[in-house]
């Protein structure tokens, strides 16, 4: 295997584990949006280097849309929604940011030992990649349960999205069928969420979850 | 085996895509819930073909004895639930719940729910399985969130979120299986081709293959409802149109079960592999105990047979995870009486809950004297559902007790216990429903009764006699399922 192709795919999968990362701590929801937009760039990196090294033309759509459609326009239209709704900044934590933190290290290294333990025959950048998606994934999962707020549960859900693709790109020639459907969804997933942005403002005035949480099995 | 006239596969997909497009454009509600009747009866009669003539596999699409069964089955409920679904709505509009607008789209999202599903049935390919979950998955939250109450919303919102993290890891375990595929089968559509899988995946990586199981059984388990990740469930039953309650717990667990199934199956044919049944007797376990101390503290009604099919699709998981001939064989036969009785009593509890106005238990009394239709409906569903003679579900428990008892007889425990549990408190609620002094509105039911008892009495035929060619072929789909 050639050496920089590897530390390059290294690298930018590897800083996308670090942005996940950088996203648990934002309290404020522009912020987060935009550390977001970031996290969505670096894919965009990632996945056309995957492209380049594998000599797999049909991952440079993939790149394109995932540059496109999650760090231009999803953020931009997110952070005009929000403007309009007047929605208020700071994002409500379930759990403080020190054990949400340690919980995100906790996960990057259960993916680590998880991962690199069961694919020690499959070539050593696919690994790597695996093991670094599973991460993201983990770590996106971790934000939505965190958030109280609509719009930062949606950022979380996006970025663990964000890991799968990595992950759907490092497996070698995986069908494009995959890769397109799973962008394709993600813009479906947004339509639906604006949809309900929308209609939860529309009730509540507000996008704060909490706002909806009345339903309780005990009470009905 | 000869070739259809008509490609029948690509008719069980192509109608109900191309009535949901005419839905999408008739402003006539009326019309459109005739026309969503006649194209759900057209794909059950397109499935219904394909028990006689089966078109080989192909790239994409596959029939093979699996599936056909959860294709039939899928067909006929969405087929029954459209005939009740035509009289639900004119209820709904009459009294101002849903708008003619609102109902264009509820149509239209019907068809492409059922396009969904019977694709994620049909289809060869586990990428393309997981899209068309995901379809049949969004559909169904923009329909629970159809009333725009902000219990609604609360639901569809808690079912979008935990649906997409179910689904988030599927797709996951399905990247997996396709890198374990990889070295075996080669780049390309090969690695996610299940005919192809199954028939190489002797080679497989095993320890890649037991990570992706996790995953899957996680990812596609929440979809099913089992415990610990069925919060959804509830809501989402209680909370949306009775129709579609109806469905999602009739068909869109089934859908969700038979992908868990289909990878049961791989790694069944896989040595050195984790064996996938204790896992699935754990978590079947789990919520069937779970949901049958649960169904105890329920006070709306919808929310109490939604903890039921918690329940049941425990008992599923559990029948499939034990494996072996007979435990498999109760197994499909539980999915098929589930699908048709709980259906049945969505339909009837949606014409209820109409006629009182309301869905709390304590405000709905003495069914039998003022709806005797409905309320010995009502009666008989909730005996075929707690498993009692001659109903078709007594057979199935008792098969799964039996053959737990020959084999693992303290699995056998804790089972019965859920059972009996669940049966308590199902008859108990009954009780007051049913019968006493009546309490709330007896206005007259304008309901279609032919969805109901036509799924009951199927329930009843089955329970005492079941034809030899079912059993055969049950018995067949059961060996394939290891």
């Amino acid at each position: 295997m050639d050496h920089l192709a590897f530390d390059v795919a290294h690298l930018l999968a590897g800083g996308l584990v670090l942005i996940s990362m950088t996203m648990l701590y934002q309290d404020r929801l522009y912020a987060l949006i935009r550390v977001f937009a970031l996290h969505a760039v670096v894919l965009a990196l990632s996945v056309a280097w995957q492209a380049a090294i594998q000599h797999a033309p049909h991952l440079y759509i993939t790149a394109t849309i995932a540059l496109l459609f999650k760090a231009i326009i999803i953020p931009v239209s997110l952070l005009r929604i929000m403007r309009q709704l007047g929605v208020h900044r700071e994002i409500d934590t379930v759990v403080g940011i020190g054990p949400t933190m340690l919980a995100g290290m906790g996960l990057i290294a259960l993916s680590m030992v998880v991962m690199l333990r069961v694919t020690t025959e499959s070539d050593p950048l696919a690994r790597e990649d695996l093991a670094f998606a599973l991460s993201v994934v983990l770590l996106g999962l971790l934000m939505m349960v965190t958030r109280r707020n609509a719009v930062s549960q949606v950022v979380g859900f996006m970025s663990l999205e964000n890991g799968l693709i990595l992950a759907a790109t490092g497996a070698k020639g995986m069908p494009l069928v995959v890769e397109i459907s799973v962008a394709f969804s993600v813009l479906i997933a947004f339509i639906v969420i604006g949809i309900f942005l929308f209609r939860i403002r529309e009730r509540f005035d507000t996008v704060d979850v909490r706002a909806l949480e009345q339903l309780r099995g005990e009470e009905r | 085996m000869t070739a259809p006239p008509v490609d029948t596969v690509a008719a069980v997909l192509l109608v109900p895509i191309g009535a949901a497009t005419l839905l999408a454009v008739l402003p006539s509600y009326r019309l459109s819930a005739r026309l969503n009747v006649l194209a759900s009866l057209l794909t059950l009669l397109a499935a219904l073909s394909l028990l006689i003539a089966r078109p080989a596999p192909g790239q994409f699409l596959l029939i093979d004895d699996l599936n056909v069964v959860f294709i039939v089955l899928n067909t006929l409920v969405g087929f029954t639930t459209s005939v009740f679904s035509a009289s639900y709505i004119a209820h709904e509009i009459e009294i101002g719940r849903l708008t003619p607008a609102s109902l264009r789209f509820y149509h239209a999202m019907y068809q492409v729910m059922m396009f969904g599903m019977n694709l994620a049935l049909v289809a060869n390919n586990i990428g393309l399985m997981w899209v068309a979950i995901e379809l049949a998955t969004l559909t169904t939250v923009m329909m629970v969130g159809l009333y725009r109450t902000p219990h609604a919303l609360e639901a569809a919102w808690k079912y979008f979120i935990l649906g997409s993290v179910g689904i988030a890891l599927a797709l996951f375990g399905t990247i997996l299986v396709y890198m374990a595929a990889r070295p075996v089968v080669g780049e390309g559509l090969d690695g996610m081709t299940w005919t192809i899988l199954v028939r190489n995946v002797a080679a497989f990586d095993p320890a890649l293959l037991n990570v992706a199981f996790v995953f899957l059984l996680l990812g596609y388990g929440t979809k099913v409802g089992l415990a610990p990740l069925h919060a959804w469930l509830p809501d989402a039953h209680a909370e949306g149109p009775t129709p579609i309650s109806a469905v999602l717990s009739g068909l869109l667990l089934n859908v969700a079960l038979y992908a868990l199934l289909r990878f049961k199956i791989l790694l069944a044919a896989a040595p050195g592999v984790i064996a996938p049944g204790p896992l699935m007797v754990t978590m079947g376990l789990t919520s069937l105990i779970f949901a049958a101390f649960m169904l105890y503290r329920r006070r709306d009604i919808k929310r109490m047979f939604a903890y039921s099919s918690i329940e049941h699709m425990g008992i599923i998981a559990f029948a499939f995870g034990m494996g072996g001939p007979l435990a498999n064989f109760a197994g499909l036969l539980h999915m098929t009486m589930h699908s048709l009785t709980k259906s049945a009593i969505f339909f009837s509890v949606g014409h209820i809950s109409q006629i009182k106005g309301t869905q709390r238990i304590a405000d709905i009394r003495g069914l039998t004297v003022t709806h005797p239709v409905l309320g010995w409906g009502l009666v008989l569903g909730v005996m075929a559902i707690t498993g009692m003679p001659p109903l078709g579900i007594f057979m199935s428990e008792f098969l799964v007790v039996s053959s737990t008892f020959a084999r693992e007889p303290l699995l056998a425990i804790p089972l019965v216990l859920g059972l009996l549990v669940a049966f308590g408190a199902l008859l108990l609620r009954l009780g007051t429903l049913a019968f006493g002094e009546p309490l709330g509105s007896t206005a007259r039911a304008e309901a279609s009764y032919m969805p109901m008892f036509a799924h009951l009495a199927l329930v009843l035929v089955a329970g005492i006699y079941l034809p030899g060619p079912v059993v055969v072929w049950f018995q067949h789909v059961a060996s394939l399922l290891g």
